[in-house]
């Protein structure tokens, strides 16, 4: 799967870890980047250069444009959950070689250093807005937020673990796909989320699936895609095949916002979308619309 | 035999059958007996057939997975199956000819087949897009089995594509959401499925009909997360680094049966499937029945309960 095809064709920006996360992990603490003061990042749709802090401030939006920035995973939990309620599970759960592939150890090691996570999710319980909730988070930086074994067991933990608890689970996805470095192995992750997200929607539970800049391939073919509720962030790329893939296979040009969140929404893939300022407030009132009758928690 | 196209490898195997075979015509020709000459070639044709099989290296095993004279669906659904009868369309955009499916006897028992065509010559191969499925095809795919859980018949998926399809329309018409959702509703059908990959088992494309309660794979098809190609362009920006890639991403049997991705390989005839498909149909056919009488043991709720747990134990991780 065309994973780095995909976040070429994104804008650049420079890559710096957001401060002020609060570590919830053992494991994030350790590599933990301090951010230099002064730094400055350029929005990739207007040019404005924003001061780092603000932008922070502003739930990493262009406070010209809107254009909504890549939020890193920690960032968005503390973004979503009530302040101090993230329960973080499932941290024992750590990457393998499998395959023994060229330089996949090395490769895991510099994007746990990168991103100040051991893989690229994160999954716990906690409230939103009082309401408790399961929430999986997925991250860019680690290795494009692709998923092997570990996202996919961490994701099927997380949905096993909602059913158990009869939690409302949210899914926060941006992935290029499957982890080419485990093989097969990752390949097998999409029958695994997706088969559990069966027997969750069997037991009657609510999964609404938020996918961010950007969402494709195998998670975009498997969890991504299965929400009771589709949602997605404006602007974010969202689809099956990469672009460049496909442009080299038709020989022809793609058709303009082609498998942006918009066009998704236009072709029936996504229910909503939300901007990220609303976002926290759309959920508080889905939960509250799919709460259990008659005091049955 | 191989006649027509001939892979690099084949070709001294190929060049000492077409040996015997002029022999064979000379000696009938000329009324001779040449038994003396011709069964010695024999005997070394066959030692030939077996080094060369038995030195494959992965990118030379994707090679006879692909090759063109491999049996296709049509080819073996005719040669494993009674009386197939194709059933079309998704019910709600079109039917995609890359994906066929239908009923058939297997012997004396109504079942579902269904797998991707990738056709015989080249208009057959343009008009099945190569055997690569659009989302209609997954989603035709999914309504025969479900029909299948309704009549409670035994599925039976062959498998044989590169990968999901490239273009702008498998997307608009949203091939990633099909894919999921075959891949949910595969995992909670009532009824038996067992999946056997004859060719390529090609990423999202393959795995959309890939979810059975056995999954076999024939002795030179191959069943990777993406194609060789696709590996080495994205990792080493060199498609021409595929060979490599081959051998990195693991899909020889052994590895795939160490993971539990697969639950065993289908012998080939000696020299690949396309030296003699009717035995190749044969040993699929004997695998089919097998699984099915192991199947058939299990109520339809053990039956979604053993699938669940197959598919997920599978992933190699720590728990420190």
């Amino acid at each position: 799967m065309p994973l780095k095809e995909l976040f070429k064709t994104r804008p650049k920006y420079i890559t710096i870890k957001a401060p002020g996360q609060a570590g919830q992990g053992a494991l994030e603490t350790k590599d933990k980047k301090e951010i230099p003061d002064g730094l400055w990042r350029k929005c990739g749709e207007c040019g404005q250069t924003i001061y780092h802090k603000e932008l922070a401030k502003n739930l990493y939006l262009c406070p010209r444009c809107n254009h909504h920035f890549r939020v890193g995973a920690r960032e968005r939990v503390s973004q979503l959950m009530d302040p101090g309620s993230f329960n973080e599970l499932f941290t024992e759960i750590q990457t393998m070689d499998p395959l023994e592939f060229p330089d996949y150890p090395a490769r895991v090691k510099r994007a746990q250093k990168d991103s100040a996570l051991s893989e690229a999710v994160i999954v716990g319980t906690g409230t939103l807005d009082g309401f408790p909730v399961g929430l999986g988070v997925m991250e860019s930086t680690f290795i494009m937020g692709s998923m092997g074994s570990v996202v996919g067991e961490k994701i099927t933990l997380l949905i096993e673990h909602c059913q158990a608890s009869r939690l409302p689970l949210i899914i926060v996805s941006v992935s290029g796909g499957a982890r080419m470095q485990e093989g097969i192995l990752s390949l097998m992750q999409m029958a695994k989320t997706s088969a559990a997200l069966g027997r969750f929607a069997q037991a009657g539970l609510l999964y609404v699936s938020l996918m961010t800049d950007p969402t494709t391939a195998g998670v975009f073919a498997s969890f991504g895609t299965l929400g009771d509720l589709n949602i997605c962030e404006p602007g974010a790329l969202l689809g099956f095949t990469g672009q460049r893939v496909i442009q080299q296979t038709i020989k022809q040009t793609l058709p303009p916002g082609f498998q942006s969140a918009e066009f998704q929404m236009e072709h029936g893939l996504v229910d909503m979308i939300v901007n990220r300022r609303d976002l926290r407030k759309i959920l508080a009132q889905i939960l509250r619309m799919h709460q259990p009758r008659g005091g049955e928690a | 035999m191989s006649n027509g196209f001939i892979l690099d490898f084949e070709k001294p195997l190929v060049e000492l059958e077409k040996k015997i075979e002029e022999l064979k015509r000379f000696a009938a020709e000329k009324n001779m007996d040449m038994s003396g000459e011709i069964e010695p070639l024999e005997r070394r044709a066959a030692e030939l057939a077996r080094e060369i099989m038995s030195k494959l290296d992965p990118w030379q095993r994707v090679m006879i997975a692909r090759h063109p004279k491999r049996p296709t669906f049509y080819d073996l659904v005719g040669m494993i199956f009674q009386d197939f009868l194709e059933l079309h369309g998704d019910r709600h955009f079109r039917d995609d000819p890359a994906l066929a499916g239908g009923l058939a006897w297997l012997d004396g028992r109504a079942v579902t087949v269904l797998g991707e065509q990738k056709g015989r010559d080249t208009k057959e191969k343009i008009l099945r897009n190569f055997g690569q499925p659009h989302p209609e095809g997954y989603r035709k795919a999914m309504r025969l089995m479900e029909q299948a859980a309704k009549f409670k018949r035994p599925v039976i998926c062959m498998v044989d594509v590169a990968g999901a399809y490239p273009g702008i329309e498998a997307e608009e018409r949203q091939q990633g959401e099909a894919i999921a959702r075959n891949l949910r509703d595969m995992s909670m059908l009532p009824v038996p499925i067992v999946v056997v990959i004859t060719g390529e088992g090609g990423s999202g494309g393959a795995l959309a009909t890939g979810v059975g309660d056995r999954v076999y794979l024939l002795e030179h098809a191959y069943y990777s997360v993406i194609t060789p190609e696709g590996c080495a362009s994205i990792l080493w920006k060199d498609a021409g680094k595929a060979p490599h890639a081959a051998k990195a991403l693991r899909f020889n049997t052994e590895d795939l049966l160490r993971l539990g991705v697969i639950d065993g390989s289908i012998a080939e005839p000696l020299g690949g499937a396309h030296h003699d498909p009717a035995q190749t149909a044969a040993n699929i056919k004997e695998i089919v029945l097998t699984a099915l009488a192991e199947l058939d043991r299990f109520s339809p709720t053990e039956l979604v309960e053993e699938r669940y747990r197959r598919f997920r134990r599978l992933g190699v991780y720590a728990t420190s």
